[in-house]
């Protein structure tokens, strides 16, 4: 969990700048997605750069279903009967307890984030158009409830990022008695501003500043 | 005052179990939790009904026999308590109080609130010692300790090993006993030689014996009547993967 979950929050800043650049004009939003497809050429082919993210993305997300599949079957197996009084958390984890339902959340989102900016399949304006125009349409005002529907699956990722990061120095042994204040700063902190950072954009083409 | 207890019961291992209803009248504020269970064993003894089965044996807080899950929580509501030293007058005349023996697979109910930890037990066997060469007592302070890491190796030692933390963990999971023993030996220097490898075969067993894999959720040092923090994990996380290299 705690090595998969590292990649894909690395992954997230690098994907949470890129977005920023809608904010500097459709030609640095495009140039910048035509950059990630030619980065290292010529020495490298078109797109090599990018597929090797794709492939690393792609097992880090099905590494990290699988530990929590997994950690959620021993859970199953460990407490065959159940408590009649519904446990109440006594550690005031709010965002703890719903790393599993909202990780099926995010995973969701993910898909239709895919059909919607990548394959334009659920995008108005489709694959052939520049990627600038499919942001502009996808969240255009009347396309508000696609707009909600981000607002409350990045609430969930900043959730679960707010768990996740600390949880995952945690994990690999790096947390000590003194680190556990920082940590959960640097939790939040960093769940913060991707959440912030990654709704700018559509934000801002719902209320019409970009248009 | 007057209480409605809904208490597990259980005729032994084999039994499905069930929830049954009682009441118990006149309960002192100052009794503890396990004297307000006696009251009504006494009066369930001489209504020639079967008493019911609860651990105990200090009733100071010390030994780690006593607990069950009230009301959801275990050792109740009260922190850093264990169930012996919780009293009655943190309830109210008039409440309903379930009481549940520790949920887990790796602790069988016995009988009714009586569950077996030998899985403990087994956990400790596997490396919760250290190897020293026997003969006559060292002289004292032959071994420097700092202070630091006494106070620390003393903390994590006050684990009476009650189970509360598998009990409240929503994973079943026995990390923070294991990190604390873990911790205890390793932090002193007599436990150095063997740190990695304690730590390695402490945490096979424990997933040997069914326990759940921890998810860092933090209700096991929330209800632990000794409140082992929760870096005791961590520390045990990092030597398991010294261990595991």
């Amino acid at each position: 969990m705690a090595i998969t979950g590292a990649v894909l929050v690395l992954f997230l800043i690098g994907h949470m700048l890129g977005n920023l650049k809608i904010f500097l004009g459709a030609d640095a939003f495009n140039g910048y997605a035509e950059w990630l497809r030619t980065v290292g050429e010529p020495a490298l082919p078109a797109r090599t750069i990018l597929t090797i993210t794709e492939i690393v993305l792609v097992a880090a997300v099905v590494l990290h279903m699988w530990s929590a599949v997994s950690l959620a079957r021993r859970a199953a197996r460990a407490r065959p009967v159940r408590y009649a009084v519904r446990r109440r958390s006594q550690a005031n984890g709010y965002a703890t307890h719903v790393m599993r339902y909202g990780g099926i959340v995010i995973l969701l989102f993910v898909v239709w984030h895919l059909l919607d900016m990548t394959f334009g399949v659920v995008n108005p304006e489709g694959y052939a158009a520049t990627p600038y125009d499919r942001m502009v349409a996808g969240f255009a005002p009347s396309r508000w409830w696609v707009t909600s529907f981000y607002v409350v699956a990045l609430a969930m990722v900043g959730l679960h990022l707010r768990h996740g990061v600390w949880s995952a120095f945690q994990t690999l042994g790096l947390a000590g008695g003194r680190s556990y204040r920082p940590l959960r700063a640097l939790a939040g902190v960093v769940a913060l501003a991707l959440v912030a950072g990654f709704l700018a954009a559509p934000l801002a083409v719902t209320i019409g500043v970009i248009k | 005052m007057n209480l409605t207890l809904k208490i597990w019961r259980q005729n032994g291992p084999e039994d499905r179990g069930r929830m049954v209803t009682y009441q118990v009248e006149d309960v002192s504020p100052d009794m503890s939790f396990l004297e307000m269970l006696d009251v009504l064993n006494e009066r369930l003894t001489l209504a020639g009904e079967e008493p019911v089965a609860f651990d105990h044996d200090c009733r100071e807080g010390i030994c780690g026999m006593c607990g069950m899950v009230i009301n959801g929580v275990a050792h109740g509501e009260q922190r850093a308590t264990t169930t012996c030293q919780l009293h009655m007058r943190h309830f109210k005349d008039g409440d309903t109080v379930t009481i549940e023996p520790w949920r887990a697979a790796p602790f069988p109910v016995i009988k009714d609130l009586v569950v077996d930890r030998s899985s403990f037990d087994r956990i400790i066997q596997a490396g919760g010692f250290i190897s020293v060469p026997t003969g006559a007592a060292p002289d004292a302070h032959s071994v420097p300790v700092p202070k630091d890491a006494a106070d620390a190796a003393f903390d994590a030692a006050t684990c009476i090993g009650c189970g509360a933390c598998v009990a409240a963990c929503p994973n079943g999971s026995a990390s923070l006993f294991t990190a604390a023993k873990v911790t205890h030996l390793g932090l002193l220097p007599q436990g150095q030689p063997e740190r990695a490898s304690r730590a390695k075969a402490m945490v096979e067993q424990m997933d040997a014996e069914g326990f759940g894999g921890c998810t860092n959720t933090g209700e096991c040092t929330a209800v632990c009547p000794k409140g082992i923090p929760l870096d005791a994990i961590a520390r045990m996380n990092a030597d398991y993967l010294k261990a595991s290299k």
